[in-house]
């Protein structure tokens, strides 16, 4: 396929890595290593472990998996919701897949189904659009979910609702917003990170300048990169290379795809239709500040929030899921207590094993992990573990 | 979930629903593309497809000029590799 084939080149590959090793050697001369980047895009999780490059880049080298991954980080409260409006009586509650599996506090959305409730996975939230006038004696519920990437085609969608005058469509929004939690893990005394990959598809729609502050504020370097081997391996040269260089700056890698500017016509269209939350809760790293969008009052009768009642409880994670830990970076994901054992896959306890750009799930398919070898956590200190 | 596709655009199919029927590895799908600058593509070129809407044209000149400054690169580990060689003969 052309702009993926030509990017997937593994002489060129070979190239890059060459040039890594030798600025992760330069730089070891002059600091102590591990260099720990922070990959925020949970895409980019997937490749680096897909793909097999962390096993091909220098040890000196450590990924610190970002916090990029909507499903993963939407607290168990917000999924006990999101059920709850499916087994509304009426009620077709249409999501992307992803979704599917991501455990409740009781049960999860497959299980619902399973049970009766009306549950259709789509591929695009016109689509769910295409249900409500399908079914004009149904309501029709869609489950939005996503980075800014996602939110120009939601909004997108209830503004065609709106023009076509759909009445029985409406959206629970739970979308968030990348730039406020690189904020809050950059003030997080935790991690000590020396550069980011930044997030491309996000990236397309809001620009690169809302990134100045990481290297202008923090002095941390980041490069917007692709989805592609070439594209990550060629970021994190250029990452090292201002590493090596002293610099702090924000360089963008995916030209072919992201400009300065974005894509203006979608940033107009989620302004017309959504605002910044107060917060957003998210799993693992507490509430943070402006971090999620709702809908604007002119669109409320699009707002399943208002036309549905929702519990709206604070759910805690299972105790002996360390899904927080993993996300904060504290541990790898196979030192978690469960990892492997009660949580796979197959039967994820935690979101991060769900979706296939959670850490977790990118250890368990690709991290070529021997269990053997990595004693995961003294008995003493698993306590309530399975 | 961010993931994005390129696409190449084989035909507008409605401008006023701005819909384009849309080539992804020999499947073809309609997409949306209310989002990108209606005067700057045309049929032919490829876009980054989201959830059934077109983010973005992929700019060739851009996507080129990436795989050769690879290229560029490699001859210069070329040439590196050479000096080294004679200088050691």
């Amino acid at each position: 396929m052309k702009y993926i084939d030509e990017f997937r080149d593994p002489e060129k590959a070979q190239i890059l890595i060459r040039e890594i090793n030798q600025l992760v050697a330069q730089i070891e001369a002059c600091r102590k290593l591990p260099l720990q980047i922070m990959e925020v895009c949970g895409g980019h999780t997937h490749a680096i472990f897909r793909y097999g490059l962390k096993q091909m880049l220098p040890s000196g080298l450590e990924f610190v998996h970002g916090p990029g991954c909507p499903v993963c980080v939407l607290p168990m409260g917000r999924m006990d919701d999101c059920i709850a409006l499916a087994e509304s009586p009426g009620v077709i509650l249409a999501t992307f897949g992803d979704a599917m599996r991501v455990p409740g506090s009781h049960k999860n959305l497959l299980q619902a189904k399973a049970e009766g409730a009306d549950i259709r996975m789509v591929y695009s939230p016109l689509d769910a659009l295409k249900l409500a006038q399908d079914n004009p004696d149904r309501e029709v519920v869609f489950f939005g979910l996503g980075f800014e990437t996602t939110m120009p085609s939601t909004a997108m969608t209830l503004l065609t609702a709106r023009r076509v005058g759909i009445r029985n469509f409406s959206l629970f929004c739970n979308h968030i917003t990348i730039i406020p939690t690189i904020r809050a893990i950059l003030d997080s005394p935790d991690l000590q990170l020396d550069g980011f990959l930044g997030p491309g598809h996000v990236s397309l729609v809001i620009g690169t300048e809302p990134y100045e502050f990481i290297a202008r504020h923090y002095l941390k370097p980041i490069v917007i990169s692709g989805f592609e081997p070439l594209d990550l391996l060629q970021s994190l040269w250029m990452l090292l290379r201002q590493l090596a260089e002293g610099r702090a700056e924000v360089e963008n890698q995916y030209a072919r795809v992201v400009s300065m500017s974005g894509n203006k016509a979608a940033v107009a269209a989620v302004n017309e239709v959504f605002e910044l939350r107060e917060f957003f809760e998210w799993r693992g790293l507490g509430s943070i500040d402006h971090s999620g969008v709702r809908i604007r009052d002119e669109f409320s009768e699009f707002d399943a929030e208002k036309k549905f009642h929702v519990p709206n409880l604070q759910i805690a994670d299972p105790k002996e899921c360390q899904c927080g830990e993993v996300l904060k970076g504290v541990i790898k994901p196979q030192q978690c207590r469960v990892f492997g054992a009660a949580c796979t896959p197959q039967t994820p306890m935690g979101a991060l094993m769900v979706s296939s750009e959670g850490a977790c799930a990118a250890y368990y398919n690709f991290g070529r992990i021997d269990i053997s070898a990595h004693p995961v956590v003294a008995d003493s200190e698993r306590g309530t573990a399975v | 979930m961010c993931l994005a596709i390129p696409g190449r655009i084989v035909e507008i199919v409605d401008e006023e629903s701005q819909l384009a029927r849309v080539e992804v590895a020999g499947v073809r799908r309609n997409v949306n593309i209310g989002l990108l600058d209606r005067n700057s593509i045309r049929v032919g070129d490829f876009v980054l497809i989201h959830v059934g809407f077109a983010l973005s044209r992929v700019d060739e000149v851009e996507a080129l000029a990436t795989l050769r400054l690879l290229e560029e690169l490699g001859e210069m580990q070329a040439e590196t590799a050479r000096e080294i060689t004679e200088q050691t003969k």
